[in-house]
């Protein structure tokens, strides 16, 4: 390593554990190269403390001085002034305790319970003291982005991620899929979980495209034994030249009257129309889709919904919306395979899967999917982790499912009901997480919000989005200015289990032949790095 | 050892915060704000020069104009060669450290200084050592004298800055310093720092 020199930025005047110290800067540190988000070092008599820039102020010590300015044309008068009579003020969080006492040195970085003395100095975090706080690379660590204005990596502990549900916010257009791609990218090579996406846009299984519409590879092409596609849409995945390892077909006679719940928003359904789906599917049973769509406007039908005390209106409101679901094209009377058994077959081995829409980026067609396949495996999967519970045997691999429009199946009206929301509820008590992906977090129930482990969050502008993100985190105020300072790209704020304290992230570049290597056995990276000169 | 032309007079008079030398020659005053010193060895008394005067040498006599016929002043002496031995050019210091034993304090000595003991003006290398810290400017800032303290602690500065190449840094760091000493005082440090900038 490098030898760097330290960076002094000014004296802690004053300050509480709650709120973060106030550090008076030395007037040969200027303000304007300063940032939030930055991190520190200040060093206490006792202790080390690793912080972070939330706030940068100005201050003059005579208030004269604001009321008839220096003449500012003068600069010997504005150097002489400045850090004396005016001077700049670094709002800092301390977060850890980097050494100094025995605890640290013997543990590592350890949440702060107190705060450093007055003057004690503050610097520019080192590279080294960064890469303390943050790890290198191993077998649970993933490498994510970098710190701002800094090389170093900055880790995420992959094996305590999976633990409880995730979640990646931000605007459109931030970076979330670039982002989920990454970090799909590291479970698969830490092989701390096994995958199941539901891949809206098909841009996860195979490849997508960056904004200048270039290709970026994705996960089959750096891990082919290790990634199964399945399909929605067999002919555009044709068109796009991926290999599908299977096609999905649903029939109607799967789709259970809990699957239709969730959709009730979607496809405007009343209450009543909830209602009158759970009678007829006792009265026809498992075909009770089929045999609704099929009712004609005749006296037998008419009969049937008084006898069923159904009102004409509702009924229509039931059609319409299952006049929708019939459109989509995967769905038939009934599936020659079965997609659920499928899909398990390949997460018990190990493999990862990508489920693809296609054409079908409807959010019906994605709802009525991904719900139905969660429920019914993640039935599988309490099953199954009850059993070796009860029999002493390993339980099945821990799963980790994707989910974008997340606020589609968490929001406050259905995530008491939904599979989604007991999923992330229950947190890995039957070895399932969820990942979940969007752009309005606001949209989510609080109480699921609560439960998610680690947060990574690219911009967001909207107060209520920001509000519910940054919810139950200390100091909130603080990180609302720093993640509302992101830049509009390529960006996060990471903060949860995964990480020892809140980081701001420049993240992991992706998409170039280079920043591929690292993912791939080196010969083929070589490769792929000449082909780019054919 | 300072050389003899570096000597500036005696010491006439001496109190524990300043002392007045006579002048060898008349008019031959060092500048105002230059640091001298004088010597009760092992100390080393240093004094900044806040005044200077030129008066009659019999305290009653005040001397009379006298040129009315001729043509220049030099005449005036010219004719009248004795005058030069009726006046006198004093100056007064105030004393802002002292050395004992080859080591600096920023503060007062023990004793005032001897009477007669030679004055000499500090050449630039003492004058950088002397000001490497600025505690003295507390002293010149709390001083009672008769004249304006602005006017003084500039007219020092002015004259420290000089046994410094880069005399910029010097006066900004001065600067700062009086900013933190007058922090409640801001017109009157605009006032300094009017006086002694570029
Ligand atoms: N880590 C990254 N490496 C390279 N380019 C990125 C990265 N993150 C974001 N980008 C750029 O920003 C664009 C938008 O990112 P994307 O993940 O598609 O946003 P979102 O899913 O939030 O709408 C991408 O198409 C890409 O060009
Ligand atoms: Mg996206």
């Amino acid at each position: 390593m490098t030898q760097e020199d330290t960076q002094k930025l000014g004296i802690v005047v004053s300050g509480s554990l709650n709120k973060g110290v106030e550090v008076k800067m030395d007037s040969s540190a200027s303000v304007e190269d300063m940032a939030v988000g930055r991190y520190v070092t200040i060093d206490g008599p006792k202790r080390r403390f690793f912080g972070m820039i939330t706030d940068i102020t100005l201050g003059v010590i005579d208030q004269k001085l604001t009321l008839t300015p220096p003449d500012v044309s003068d600069p010997f008068m504005t150097e002489v002034l400045a850090g004396t009579s005016t001077y700049g003020t670094l709002h800092v969080l301390p977060m850890l305790t980097i050494g100094g006492d025995a605890a640290s040195l013997l543990e590592g970085p350890q949440p702060v319970k107190t705060v450093p003395s007055h003057f004690s100095v503050v610097n520019l975090a080192l590279q080294r003291d960064v890469e303390l706080v943050f790890g290198s690379e191993d077998e649970r660590k993933f490498y994510i982005g970098t710190p701002l204005d800094m090389e170093t990596k900055v880790c995420l502990d992959l094996a305590e991620l999976v633990k409880r549900s995730n979640g990646i916010f931000g605007k459109s257009g931030t970076g979330k899929t670039f982002l989920t791609r990454l970090l799909l990218i590291g479970m698969l090579q830490k092989g701390t979980a096994v995958n199941l996406v539901f891949d809206m846009h098909s841009e996860y299984g195979w490849e997508g495209r960056n904004e200048r519409g270039q290709k970026v590879k994705a996960l089959k092409q750096f891990f082919p034994s290790k990634v199964a596609v399945f399909t929605l849409d067999e002919e555009s995945s044709r068109r796009r030249r991926v290999s599908t390892d299977f096609v999905v077909r649903i029939g109607y006679d799967e789709i259970e009257p809990e699957d239709m719940v969730l959709l009730r928003q979607t496809l405007n359904l009343t209450e009543p129309a909830i209602e009158a789906i759970y009678q007829l599917s006792r009265r026809f049973g498992k075909n009770w889709l089929q045999s609704t769509m099929e009712m004609k406007d005749s006296e037998e039908s008419g009969d049937l919904l008084k006898e069923l005390s159904i009102h004409e209106s509702t009924f229509q409101n039931l059609q319409r919306g299952l006049a929708t679901i019939r459109r989509l094209p995967f769905l038939m009377s009934h599936s020659p395979d079965n997609p659920v058994q499928r899909i398990l077959e390949y997460l018990d081995r190990g493999i990862n899967v990508v489920l693809e829409f296609g054409r079908y980026t409807d959010i019906t067609a994605y709802i009525l999917v991904a719900n139905l396949l969660t429920r019914r495996i993640h039935t599988q999967y309490r099953d199954r982790t009850e059993k070796a519970q009860g029999e002493d045997t390993a339980p099945p691999h821990p799963l980790v499912i994707t989910i974008e429009e997340a606020h589609k199946f968490l929001n406050p009206e259905v995530a008491g009901q939904t599979i989604f929301g007991i999923i992330a509820r229950e947190m890995r008590k039957y070895n399932v997480t969820l990942l979940v992906i969007d752009q309005r977090p606001s949209g989510i129930d609080d109480e699921v919000m609560s439960q998610i482990g680690t947060k990574i969050t690219c911009l967001l502008d909207n107060d209520r989005d920001i509000d519910s993100v940054l919810a139950g985190v200390m100091n909130k105020s603080e990180f609302k200015s720093v993640l509302s300072k992101l830049e509009s790209k390529q960006q996060a704020l990471i903060f949860g289990h995964a990480v020892p304290m809140p980081v701001v992230v420049r993240t992991r570049e992706y998409g170039s032949a280079e920043s591929y290597k690292d993912f791939i056995p080196s010969e083929q990276a070589e490769k792929d790095i000449e082909e780019l000169w054919d | 050892m300072a050389e003899l032309a570096d000597r500036v007079g005696e010491v006439i008079e001496a109190s524990t915060t300043g002392f007045v030398a006579q002048c060898y020659e008349l008019y031959q005053s060092p500048p105002l704000g230059s640091l001298v010193k004088t010597r009760d060895l092992p100390v080393e008394l240093y004094g900044i020069v806040y005044n200077a005067t030129t008066t009659s040498l019999e305290p009653g006599r005040r001397p009379i104009a006298r040129g009315k016929d001729e043509a220049s002043e030099e005449e005036i002496y010219r004719s009248s060669p004795q005058l030069l031995k009726l006046l006198r050019s004093e100056f007064s210091t105030l004393v802002v450290g002292h050395k004992d034993d080859d080591k600096l304090y920023h503060y007062l000595p023990p004793k005032p200084a001897r009477i007669h003991g030679f004055v000499y003006l500090c050449p630039p290398e003492e004058v950088k050592e002397f000001s490497q810290s600025f505690d003295f400017l507390n002293i010149l800032i709390n001083a009672h004298l008769p004249v304006s303290l602005d006017e003084l602690i500039a007219a020092s500065l002015r004259q420290m800055c000089q046994a410094y190449e880069d005399r910029h840094s010097f006066l900004v760091a001065a600067g700062k310093e009086l900013a933190i000493l007058l922090s409640g005082d801001f017109n009157q440090l605009k006032a300094i720092l009017g006086r002694i900038k570029g």
